[in-house]
């Protein structure tokens, strides 16, 4: 490869990035937010990731495989239908999972406990199901339209789907902030998580807000796993770890229950990543393969949490969100 | 992080069968395993595994059960992973009436195992390993046999396709980093760099990679003639996808990995344009003994059989036949697991794969090496070449 070459490569190898990025971050605001509120690492959220994109691909298979709808709609319905399983899932998990422990006031690793055990349970249950039709891995439908190309620079382009997925991510993240920092239900998810026991003496309902708090996690873990879907091409019952892994790395590099945090560390991670697993094979000769790209992404994450623990625009101990 | 619940399944169902058998035993039980990928990704390949050996209990048990004794086949999941495979098997060999291994899918898994079969010469039979560790380690010699090809064979011969008949000059060297995966992509980008062939990247990626997305940009400018996969149909068929996706039109050639009737379905029909395998699993439409299988395949299980499904029907019948003459040759008593090793080592029978004879390391004399051009539909793959070549000694 010769130098213009290498740079050539340089801004679709951004984008590819930048999708990664805003996918991680999507997953990565369910963690935050519910740091935020409640202090705990939900960590079945990627399981309710995985079946918001479960979800898409048996929606976009089985109803819209052969339609005439533009896609742009029929991804907008598959969007639909997994935010409404996700976040049913998400505000479920809460009610039989977290919300007991809650109430009796059980040591905070419990709810830790139970939240593993809430992912294992989602894992082998759409195992289960999706064996009972006899499949296992998911592809999600080839639609032409997605494919289709548009110039990014004078020699590359992108996809309309990396588009797509820019645009959709892009609007749930500014949205979210904007619910999050103006509105009247921002500010008593604020309350919540600066301080629960004072919130619920100004008037607020707290088991309400940690609800919504969970409901709206779990609609963007929906809308993240049709994107992931959508891009990757494929799901299967454990396709969440992953994914689920590096959105909580994304959390904690962004400075966990901070909301732009968690925006900012996907974001990162995600750039991170794509251009490492590209440019370290090139630069090294083959002598360093694409398969060391987690490598040195969580390498420099530790550098960077070295230096700054409380992670990029996390703020130090009391004050959360 | 895996699921247990089949394992319970399993555990369960061997339970049944187990007080069942004793009953109507007379001279007591033995049994064959299977171990294969049961759950997971990989689940299609390891259930055409379990499926074949199955069949072959069912046509030639009657061989072991007319001496007097109950036939038990036990089927177990290694969910493709090298550590549940080597569990099972120290269960296995603490379960006296097991006397013969049908297995595995992964050499990633067999290598492992094979070590844990050995240490009381339980015999394994391979279908489907293709990793030449599998059979060349002195300490496995004994009880490590296998029915298919070596990957220092299926390597270079899919190199010599991609040379000679692809004409190919400048390449992607791909692999998944498992025992399998990196074992047959570096026999074949060494005999590829031999003939002239620019390798311009190697490289391993995650086992579970989703994200192709830093080779194929870069593909995008170096327009190799030729993305070469050493690995599994799960991951290979996403490469194949999102290559396609991105406009790249190069050829695509695998390994035995990707002999799947799944790959179509994951990959999309249409992406299927100049994608070949090699694979040491002659397909079925190949095999002219394995037409009444194939058929009795689909009737009892209502799909066609996979890759390997044939292999393993004729692993089992080795086994079985093995068992049978070790039995006879003992005067009707039930043969130590030594016995049915050696016995096993000795077989000379037409299966209906072929040909089975084994050399001194257990790998077959002569193996077919086949190269498949693949279709939309999976009954629409091509056979472009059938090599037998010798196992190297």
């Amino acid at each position: 490869m010769t130098y213009s070459d290498i740079l050539m490569l340089l801004p679709v190898t951004l984008a590819d990035g930048l999708v990664l990025g805003l996918v991680y971050a999507t997953i990565a605001l369910g963690y935050s937010m519910v740091y935020g509120v409640l202090g705990l690492i939900n960590f079945a959220h990627s399981e309710i990731f995985m079946v918001g994109a479960i979800v898409s691909v048996e929606v976009m298979t089985y109803a819209f495989v052969g339609s005439d709808l533009h896609p742009i709609i029929q991804i907008a319905v598959a969007m639909v239908c997994a935010a409404t399983v996700s976040g049913t899932l998400a505000v479920a998990a809460e009610r039989i999972a977290y919300r007991p422990l809650r109430i009796r006031k059980a040591p905070f690793l419990a709810p830790l406990i139970t939240a593993i055990g809430i992912s294992l349970f989602l894992q082998d249950a759409v195992r289960f199901i999706e064996s009972l039709f006899g499949q296992f891995i998911r592809p999600f439908p080839s639609i032409p339209f997605f494919d289709q190309q548009i110039p990014l620079t004078a020699n590359d382009t992108i996809s309309y789907k990396s588009v797509t997925i820019l645009v959709i991510a892009g609007t749930m993240l500014l949205t979210l902030n904007y619910l999050v920092q103006h509105t009247k239900l921002g500010k008593a998810i604020r309350a919540v998580a600066l301080d629960r026991k004072a919130a619920s003496l100004m008037g607020v309902n707290v088991d309400r807000i940690i609800m919504i708090t969970f409901l709206i996690g779990g609609i963007l873990a929906g809308v993240a796993g049709v994107l992931y879907a959508l891009q990757f091409g494929r799901v299967d019952p454990f396709t969440g770890f992953i994914p689920g892994l590096k959105a909580f790395t994304a959390a904690v590099l962004g400075g966990i229950g901070s909301i732009p945090g968690a925006m900012l560390g996907g974001v990162i991670l995600g750039i991170l990543e794509v251009l490492i697993g590209t440019y370290a094979p090139i630069f090294t000769n083959n002598v360093i393969g694409t398969e060391y790209k987690d490598i040195f992404a969580f390498g420099i994450l530790i550098i960077i949490l070295i230096f700054k623990p409380t992670g990029l625009l996390g703020r130090s101990t009391t004050e959360k969100v | 992080m895996k699921p247990t619940l089949g394992r319970l399944l399993a555990a369960a169902t061997m339970t049944v069968l187990a007080s069942g058998a004793a009953v109507a035993a007379e001279k007591g039980v033995i049994k064959i395993v299977s171990q294969s990928p049961l759950s997971g990704p990989q689940s299609v390949g390891g259930e055409g595994i379990k499926l074949g050996a199955e069949l072959a209990v069912q046509d030639f048990g009657a061989l072991i059960t007319d001496l007097g004794f109950q036939l038990v086949f036990q089927p177990e999941d290694d969910q493709a992973t090298p550590n549940v495979g080597v569990a099972n098997a120290n269960r296995i060999i603490n379960d006296p009436e097991v006397l013969g291994i049908v297995g595995h899918y992964n050499s990633g898994v067999a290598i492992p195992a094979s070590e844990v079969y050995v240490k009381d010469s339980l015999v394994m039979v391979s279908p489907a390993n293709t990793n030449p560790v599998v059979t060349t380690r002195d300490t496995t010699k004994a009880i490590a046999n296998r029915i298919c090809g070596r990957d220092d064979v299926q390597g270079p011969a899919g190199a010599a396709f991609a040379v000679e008949t692809l004409k190919v000059t400048k390449i992607y060297v791909i692999n998944d980093k498992t025992a399998y995966g990196s074992g047959l992509a570096s026999a074949f980008e060494e005999a590829a760099k031999a003939a002239g062939v620019e390798v311009v990247l190697s490289t391993g990626v995650d086992e579970k990679e989703t994200d192709f997305s830093s080779i194929l940009n870069r593909a995008r400018i170096d327009k190799p003639d030729l993305v070469y996969y050493g690995g599994m149909f799960p991951q290979g068929g996403l490469l194949i996808k999102q290559m396609r996706q991105k406009g790249l039109t190069s050829a695509f050639l695998g390994g035995d990995g990707l002999d799947s009737g799944e790959l179509q379905n994951i990959a999309g029909a249409d992406n299927m344009k100049d994608v070949y395998f090699t694979t040491t699993g002659v397909p079925i439409s190949e095999l002219p003994a394995a037409a009444a299988f194939a058929k009795a395949y689909q009737e009892k299980f209502g799909k066609s059989p996979e890759g390997y499904s044939a292999y393993a029907y004729d692993s089992a019948r080795i086994v079985i036949e093995a068992i049978a003459a070790s039995i006879k040759a003992k005067g009707g008593e039930k043969p130590t697991r030594a016995e049915v090793a050696a016995a096993v080592r000795a077989t000379e029978l037409e299966g209906i794969t072929g040909k089975v004879k084994f050399n001194a390391n257990g790998d077959i004399v002569t193996a077919n090496y086949v190269v498949v051009s693949v279709g939309a539909t999976p009954a629409e793959n091509k056979t472009v070449k059938v090599v037998a070549i010798d196992a190297p000694l």
